[in-house]
């Protein structure tokens, strides 16, 4: 039980921190606000995408997921900080659970993504996105980008512990989400791509992850997934499968990096 | 009784081609003040990681208040207080968020944490700052929060990990008077130090360590008597200074410490004032007119210098004037 509120302790912490530098919210906020309007109205003249409704309606599933993606920065850079402080030796000290200061960031994080899902889905909406797999499946497909998003902050924590400075953090989680969602069907058909990127953006867990919020808000177009691999024909189970596996994995390795961080 | 006990304790680091510690052994008496003696790179830090749960040694044994620090890490989480070199709280937060929060996970409850806070941020002179983020808070005042937030349960044992680098000297005044206030509480305290003037002035008994062993331990008037004597400071004009301290050396038969800026050359002597005719004389025959001599009792550099060779501080950036005249080292914190 004192885990638990030791961890919800941690997650105040992150809100706290919120409302005491609001330009964090802010930014998180506008950047994917931008990259909706400037590929709405950038890419969404010329690509042609066969889509009843345009180019908006493949659009938003994707900046939904890369802006997810891109959470996992701001998890890891967060982590450094507190370890360049000397914070997270001060939390080492105390008698409280283990897991609780690395739980308590996830969640915390998980928050601030549902703050900036809801202000891109109206942004969306303002400029023409019209889910239209019903409301079950829509609430479902935000339900998934947290999911996703949260199994990422996973990856940030073990990021952030890992290594020594904040900006050398936030280059490196750049350097390795941005190819992660363009390599995708994100933003443009994978049939374009060579052979073999072909094949990795299929495999490529943004790509199911943006098939399965496709499915989720009513499309059919898959958008450059190609025909009869498995990732492309089952979205949904890949991503679940994804998930879980990306969390079998970088949990327990983050907290045991957690607890041996300084030797 | 012995509140800390340290056995043999061995770290290394970078694959064991960095030996920063190499079997240290140290304990503190119950209600006590230790003062871990050092230059930059000694162990100090790691001995007090080591201590407060925050690092595994590669051997040796540890315990506090006679709990195994590596086998029941969580149980010494409760008893103890750690504040560390840097000001390990949340710079956007403000004091009193700070201190409520480490209340909590405490698990003091919410009402607690408040009352605790409010009575921390009193007690520090920190009331009016407390819904001020960290962030505005001069050197002193971070240091004093941070100390707060390691005595929210009032621990039984305080581990204080250089409490005073990089404060200026009002900074520190402040803060040795917080931590004596501590000490007459009756707390069991393990604090490192690269000012030997610190250790003398907080500590009842001092633990001299260079490369990760213990080299000398005593009260301070023990290790200043271990030196043998006392010291003899002359000042000359600058460009005596080399042949002076040629001289002094020959007489004292130690290396003598040299202060460009005050032009004063200093070394212990066993022999006391016969030194300092024999100095004198010396000084005379090579047509040397001294400004000033003098013996002075020994200082903890001189028991630093005797006992490694070397002097204590190896970092020293530039030396500074204060308003007062005294000299104050300025010293790089990493």
């Amino acid at each position: 039980m004192s885990a638990f509120q030791d961890t919800m302790v941690i997650t105040q912490r992150q809100l706290r921190l919120l409302t005491r530098v609001p330009e964090v919210l802010i930014f998180s906020t506008i950047q994917p606000i931008m990259f909706v309007l400037l590929f709405r109205y950038v890419f969404g003249g010329s690509i042609d995408s066969g889509q009843p409704g345009g180019y908006v309606q493949l659009l938003m599933p994707g900046i939904f997921v890369q802006t997810v993606a891109f959470t996992l920065a701001g998890t890891a850079a967060g982590l450094a900080e507190d370890m360049k402080k000397g914070l997270i030796d001060r939390f080492r000290s105390l008698p409280i659970s283990q897991s609780a200061l690395v739980l308590g960031r996830t969640l915390g994080d998980s928050l601030l993504n549902i703050v900036v899902l809801a202000a891109m889905g109206i942004t969306g909406l303002l400029v023409g996105w019209r889910p239209s797999g019903g409301l079950l499946n829509t609430a479902l497909g935000f339900l998934f980008l947290l999911g996703f998003g949260y199994a990422l902050s996973w990856v940030g924590i073990f990021v952030g512990l890992s290594a020594k400075d904040a900006r050398v953090v936030q280059n490196v989680s750049f350097l390795v989400t941005f190819p992660l969602t363009f390599l995708s069907n994100a933003f443009a058909p994978t049939t374009g791509m060579p052979r073999a990127l072909q094949y990795f953006a299929e495999w490529n867990p943004v790509s199911t992850m943006v098939a399965a919020c496709r499915e989720l808000f009513g499309l059919e177009n898959q958008f450059g997934a190609t025909a009869g691999s498995f990732p492309s024909e089952n979205p949904l189970i890949t991503s679940i499968l994804y998930m879980f596996l990306i969390m079998a994995i970088f949990i327990p390795l983050s907290v045991r990096k957690y607890k041996n961080v300084s030797n | 009784m012995k509140s800390v006990i340290a056995e043999d304790l061995v770290k290394t680091y970078d694959k064991g081609n960095v030996k920063a510690l190499d079997h240290l052994s140290l304990d503190v008496e119950e209600g006590t003040v230790l003062s871990v003696l050092g230059p930059n790179g000694a162990g100090k830090t790691t001995t007090v990681r080591i201590l407060s749960t925050l690092l595994r040694p590669d051997s040796g044994r540890a315990s506090v208040a006679g709990i195994d620090v590596i086998k029941h890490p969580e149980k010494v989480r409760e008893i103890i207080g750690l504040s560390g070199q840097y000001a390990a709280v949340d710079e956007i937060l403000t004091g009193y968020d700070n201190l409520v929060m480490f209340g909590q996970l405490y698990h003091l409850g919410k009402k607690q944490s408040i009352l605790r806070a409010n009575e921390l941020l009193e007690r520090f002179s920190l009331s009016e700052a407390a819904k001020r983020p960290i962030k505005t808070y001069s050197g002193g005042m971070r240091r004093r929060l941070d100390l707060a937030a390691s005595l929210i349960v009032k621990p039984k044992v305080l581990f204080l990990d250089e409490p005073t680098t990089g404060l200026d000297p009002r900074g520190r005044q402040e803060m040795w008077g917080v931590i004596q206030e501590l000490v007459k509480g009756g707390v069991t305290l393990l604090l490192t130090t690269q000012y030997l003037e610190e250790a003398d002035q907080l500590a009842d008994e001092i633990a001299v360590i260079d490369n990760g062993k213990v080299i000398a331990r005593g009260t301070s008037d023990v290790l200043k008597k271990e030196v043998g004597g006392e010291r003899l400071e002359v000042v000359v004009e600058s460009q005596h200074v080399a042949k002076t301290r040629e001289i002094v050396e020959k007489v004292s038969g130690h290396s003598a410490s040299v202060d460009e800026g005050l032009r004063l050359i200093a070394s212990p002597v066993s022999t006391g004032s016969a030194a300092l005719f024999e100095v004198l004389k010396a000084l005379d025959a090579a047509g040397i007119h001294a400004l000033d001599v003098g013996l002075k009792r020994p200082s903890l550099d001189d028991v630093f210098l005797s006992l490694t060779g070397h002097v204590a501080e190896v970092k020293v950036a530039e030396d500074q004037e204060t308003p007062g005249g005294s000299k104050r080292k300025k010293e790089k914190t990493r």
